[in-house]
C-alpha cells in the first residue's frame, strides 16, 4: 500500500513537478481557446481543466496522463450552449460523468478492441484537424499584426529549444508576444476580450435547470456523445502513454475516473473534458511519469490563472493560437500520410473516412463509428474470399461431388450458391462440407437453396458433414474454448 | 519445494548471501538456485523541458525512450549475468556439491518469487538491497513484502558471513512457533548444531509445559537442547540471550499477528529484522 503510493506519486518528484509546470502552460491555451469555441467564458474551461486534472490524478487509471477541458469535447457542446445556455451544459456535464461511470462498471472499455489501428490514426488526425480549424476564427478578418505574431510565436516554439531546453518554449512565446503587444500597444485581441477569467478559487455550484424529463431529453443526446468521445480519446491516450512509458494502466478504472472527474467539474461550474493526446505526450516528454505530474499540472494551472489573472488577460490570442497550432501539429500522425501508399487501400479508406466524417460532423464518435463499421465490412469481405469449391464427376458420370472449403457466412453465401452447376443433369449430387464453416443463418439458407434447386431438377442430394460445419453457428462460444477447439475450427 | 533460492543483486550483501546459501545447500543437500530479478528501476529521466511537440513527436519520443531503456536493460542484463556467474563460482568454492543453477527474470521481486514459490525450499535474501547499502537500521524495501507474501522459510542475513555453530529458536507457545519447532526438528538444515529454545513470558505451569514440549520435540530429533524461560521485553530478551550465548542464528515465526495489531503495538519480526546482527530464519 505505502509502496504503491510511493511508486504512483513520489518516485519521480523533480521530473513530475517540472513536467506538470510545462504541461500547465499547454493546458491554458486549450482551455481558453475551446471555451471560446463552445461559446462560454474562458473561466468555465479553466475551472474544468483544473478540476479534471486534479481529480483524474487521484482516481484515473493511467498515471502521467493529462486530462482537462479538450477540443474533442468542446466541439460537441456548441449547439447545446447556443440553444439552451450554460446551465444545461453543466447539467450535461454531470450526466456525462454518470454515463461514463456506468460504462466503466459495464467494462465497455474492452470494446476498444474493435477500434482498429487505422481508426485510431483517423481519430488522432481528425482531432488535430479540429484543433487547427478551431484556430481559424482568430486568424480571419484580422490585421497583419496577428499573422506576424502567430508566425513569430511558432518560430519561437520550434527554434527556442535550440538555445536551451530548460525553459519551456511555449512559455517564452507567451511572455515575448505579450510583452511585444503591450510595448507596441497593438490593437489586437487578447484573452481578456474573450470573456470572464477566474478571479476566485472554484466554488460549488449546482446547475440551475429544472429536474424533469424535458431537461433530460435535451441533455441526453449531448451527454452520450460527450461520454463516448471522452472515453475514446482517454483510452486511446492511455494506450499511447502505456507504449511510451512501457507500463500498463487500468482502462476500466480510467473510464470511471473520467466520469468522477466530469461530475466534479460540472459541480464547480466547469465543462466536460477528457484526456488530451498532445498534452500527455508533452508531459511524458518533459519527464512526467507519475500521478504527481497530473496533479501538479492542474494545481499550477489554477495558481497561474487565479493569481496572475490580470496578466493572463493581457496575453494576445495570437500567442495562444501559436501554441494550439503546435499542439495540432504534434497530435497529427504525419507518418500516416507516408503510409497511405504503403498500407492496403482498405486501411487507408477506413482512416480517411474517419477523418472526413469527423471534420464534417465535428463529432469524433460518429467518425469512429463509421470507421469501425467500414473496417468490419472490409474484414468480412476479406474473410469471405477464403472459400473455394472443387467438384469431381464420378467415373460413370452419374454422381457429382462438391467439396466446399472455407468460410460461408452472410458475405459469402451468394457466391457459395453460384459455385454449383444446376444445369448439369446428374442423378446424384454429394456436397461435402467437412472442411467448410457455416457461421450464420444466411449460410444455412444458402445451402437449403442449393439442395432445393437440385431436388427440383430431379437430383438426389446428399450432404456430408453438415453438423460439423454448422456447429459454429451456435452462439455458445464456450464450445470453442475447449481443448482441440482450434483443430476443429481449422478443419475438423 | 526443492531448491535453495538465493536472491542476489548488486549490493554489498551479495557475497554473504552466496555463502549462507551455499551453507544451507550443503546442510540440506539441496540444489542451489541463484535468482537475479531485473526490476523496472527508477532511472533518472532525461529532462527536456522545451515543452513543444512537432512533426512526428510521438514516434520520435517512443523511439527515444525505447532506445534509452534498451541500453540500460542490456547493461543491467550483462551485469546480472556476471554477478550470477560470480555467485556460482563462489558457491562452488564454498564446497557445494549439489547442482547450482541461476536464472534472471524481469519484473518485481515479490511477483517473481510468488511465481517460483512451489520451487522454494529455503529462500535466502539480504537484509537490505542495493539502495539500502548505507541506510543503517533500515530494512530493505522488498523484504517485508516478501516475508508477508511468501509462505516458505526465509533466511534473512546480515552483511557478514559466519558459519552458524548454534541456533536460537524463539518460542511463545503459539501455533506459528510450534510449527517452527516442528520444522526445525524435521529439517536437516541445523543437524548437529546445539539448539537453544527461548520462551519469553511469566513463569507459569502452562508455559513450562509448552517449553517442555518444544524441548522433547527437538531432543527426539537428536538436537542438543537448552531450554530457557525468561521474562521481559521480547526483543530485548532475545537479543540479550543471543549475545550471552554467542548464538549465530535465530529461528522465529514471522508476522503471527494481524496488520492492525502490528500497527498499534509494533511487530516483533520487523523489530528483530531491524536490530539483529545475525541471520534470522523466518517461518510462516
Amino acid at each position: 500500500m505505502m509502496n504503491s503510493i510511493r511508486q504512483n506519486w513520489f518516485s519521480n518528484i523533480r521530473g513530475d513537478l517540472l513536467a506538470g509546470l510545462v504541461v500547465a502552460l499547454a493546458l491554458i491555451p486549450e482551455a481558453i481557446a475551446f471555451s471560446v469555441i463552445a461559446g462560454v467564458d474562458p473561466k468555465i474551461g479553466l475551472y474544468a481543466s483544473f478540476c479534471i486534472a486534479v481529480v483524474t490524478a487521484f482516481v484515473g487509471g493511467r498515471p502521467a496522463m493529462i486530462s482537462a477541458a479538450t477540443a474533442a469535447m468542446a466541439v460537441l457542446m456548441v449547439t447545446l450552449v447556443k440553444e439552451h445556455g450554460l446551465q444545461y451544459l453543466l447539467a450535461a456535464t454531470l450526466l456525462t460523468g454518470v454515463l461514463q461511470i456506468g460504462m466503466g462498471y459495464l467494462r465497455l472499455g474492452s470494446l476498444m478492441r474493435f477500434v482498429s489501428r487505422s481508426v485510431v490514426t483517423g481519430f488522432v488526425n481528425a482531432l488535430a484537424i479540429l484543433i487547427f480549424m478551431a484556430q481559424l476564427p482568430e486568424l480571419t478578418n484580422v490585421t497583419w499584426h496577428v499573422y506576424a505574431m502567430t508566425a513569430g510565436g511558432l518560430a519561437i516554439i520550434y527554434l527556442f529549444p535550440y538555445v536551451t531546453r530548460s525553459i519551456p518554449s511555449p512559455l517564452v512565446t507567451i511572455v515575448v508576444l505579450t510583452a511585444l503587444a503591450m510595448f507596441l500597444n497593438l490593437d489586437i485581441r487578447t484573452v481578456g476580450d474573450m470573456g470572464e477569467l477566474p478571479d476566485t478559487l472554484p466554488i460549488f455550484l449546482w446547475p440551475e435547470v429544472p429536474l424533469d424529463f424535458e431537461t433530460l431529453a435535451i441533455i441526453f443526446p449531448y451527454s452520450i456523445s460527450l461520454a463516448v468521445v471522452g472515453l475514446l480519446e482517454s483510452l486511446m491516450t492511455a494506450t499511447i502513454i502505456d507504449d511510451l512509458t512501457d507500463t500498463s494502466s487500468d482502462k476500466n478504472r480510467e473510464c470511471k475516473g473520467q466520469g468522477v472527474a466530469n461530475i466534479a467539474s460540472g459541480m464547480i461550474g466547469g465543462m466536460a473534458g477528457c484526456a488530451m493526446i498532445g498534452q500527455s505526450v508533452i508531459n511524458v516528454k518533459s519527464g512526467g511519469r507519475t500521478r504527481l505530474s497530473t496533479l501538479t499540472a492542474g494545481v499550477f494551472l489554477l495558481i497561474l490563472v487565479v493569481f496572475l489573472g490580470d496578466w493572463v488577460a493581457k496575453i494576445p490570442m495570437a500567442a495562444l493560437v501559436a501554441v494550439m497550432i503546435m499542439v495540432s501539429i504534434g497530435t497529427f500522425s504525419w507518418s500516416s500520410i507516408a503510409n497511405l501508399k504503403k498500407h492496403p487501400l482498405s486501411t487507408s479508406i477506413v482512416m480517411m473516412a474517419t477523418v472526413v466524417m469527423v471534420v464534417t460532423t465535428h463529432n469524433l464518435a460518429i467518425g469512429v463509428f463509421v470507421g469501425v463499421l467500414l473496417a468490419a465490412l472490409f474484414f468480412a469481405n476479406k474473410v469471405a474470399q477464403y472459400k473455394y469449391v472443387s467438384s469431381t464427376l464420378s467415373e460413370d458420370g452419374l454422381t457429382r461431388t462438391y467439396k466446399v472449403v472455407g468460410q460461408v457466412f452472410f458475405a459469402s453465401a451468394d457466391k457459395f450458391v453460384d459455385f454449383f452447376d444446376f444445369k448439369e443433369a446428374v442423378d446424384k449430387v454429394v456436397i461435402d462440407l467437412c472442411q467448410a464453416h457455416f457461421w450464420d443463418i444466411t449460410a444455412v439458407a444458402g445451402l437449403d437453396k442449393v439442395v432445393l434447386k437440385f431436388r427440383r431438377e430431379g437430383t438426389v442430394v446428399e450432404v456430408i458433414g453438415l453438423n460439423e460445419a454448422s456447429s459454429t453457428i451456435v452462439d455458445r462460444f464456450a464450445v470453442h474454448d475447449k481443448p482441440g477447439a482450434v483443430d476443429n475450427l481449422m478443419g475438423h | 519445494m526443492s531448491h535453495v533460492i538465493a536472491c542476489i543483486d548488486g549490493s554489498s550483501i551479495t557475497l554473504a548471501v552466496c555463502d549462507y546459501a551455499a551453507w544451507a545447500s550443503r546442510q540440506m543437500d539441496a540444489p542451489l538456485d541463484f535468482l537475479h530479478v531485473l526490476g523496472k528501476s527508477e532511472y533518472p529521466i532525461p529532462v527536456d523541458l522545451s515543452g513543444n511537440i512537432g512533426l512526428g513527436s510521438r514516434e520520435h519520443l517512443l523511439q527515444e525512450l525505447a532506445e534509452l531503456d534498451e541500453k540500460r536493460s542490456k547493461v543491467a542484463l550483462e551485469q546480472g549475468r556476471i554477478m550470477l556467474d560470480a555467485a556460482k563460482a563462489r558457491a562452488l568454492d564454498d564446497g557445494v556439491t549439489s547442482p547450482i543453477t541461476s536464472r534472471q527474470r524481469h519484473g518485481e521481486l515479490v511477483d517473481t518469487l510468488i511465481e517460483f514459490e512451489s520451487d522454494i525450499r529455503l529462500l535466502v535474501m539480504g537484509r537490505q538491497g542495493e539502495q539500502g547499502d548505507s541506510a543503517g537500521e533500515h530494512i530493505g524495501s522488498h523484504l517485508e513484502n516478501v516475508v508477508r507474501t511468501l509462505h516458505r522459510p526465509i533466511l534473512v542475513i546480515p552483511a557478514d558471513y559466519t558459519e552458524p555453530r548454534s541456533i536460537l529458536v524463539a518460542f511463545d507457545g503459539s501455533a506459528t512457533t510450534r510449527k517452527a519447532v516442528e520444522m526445525v526438528a524435521a529439517s536437516p538444515l541445523f543437524r548437529g548444531l546445539p539448539c537453544h529454545v527461548v520462551m519469553v513470558g511469566a513463569d507459569k505451569a502452562e508455559s513450562r509445559a509448552q517449553l517442555d514440549w518444544a524441548r522433547t520435540t527437538l531432543e527426539q530429533a537428536d538436537f542438543e537442547v537448552t531450554a530457557s524461560l525468561r521474562s521481559g521485553q521480547i526483543e530485548e530478551v532475545l537479543c540479550g540471550y543471543r549475545e550471552e550465548h554467542a548464538i549465530d542464528l535465530i529461528v522465529m515465526g514471522a508476522y503471527g499477528h494481524s496488520r492492525i495489531r502490528e500497527f498499534l503495538v509494533g511487530s516483533t519480526t520487523t523489530h528483530l529484522l531491524r536490530k539483529s546482527t545475525v541471520p534470522l530464519l523466518l517461518l510462516r
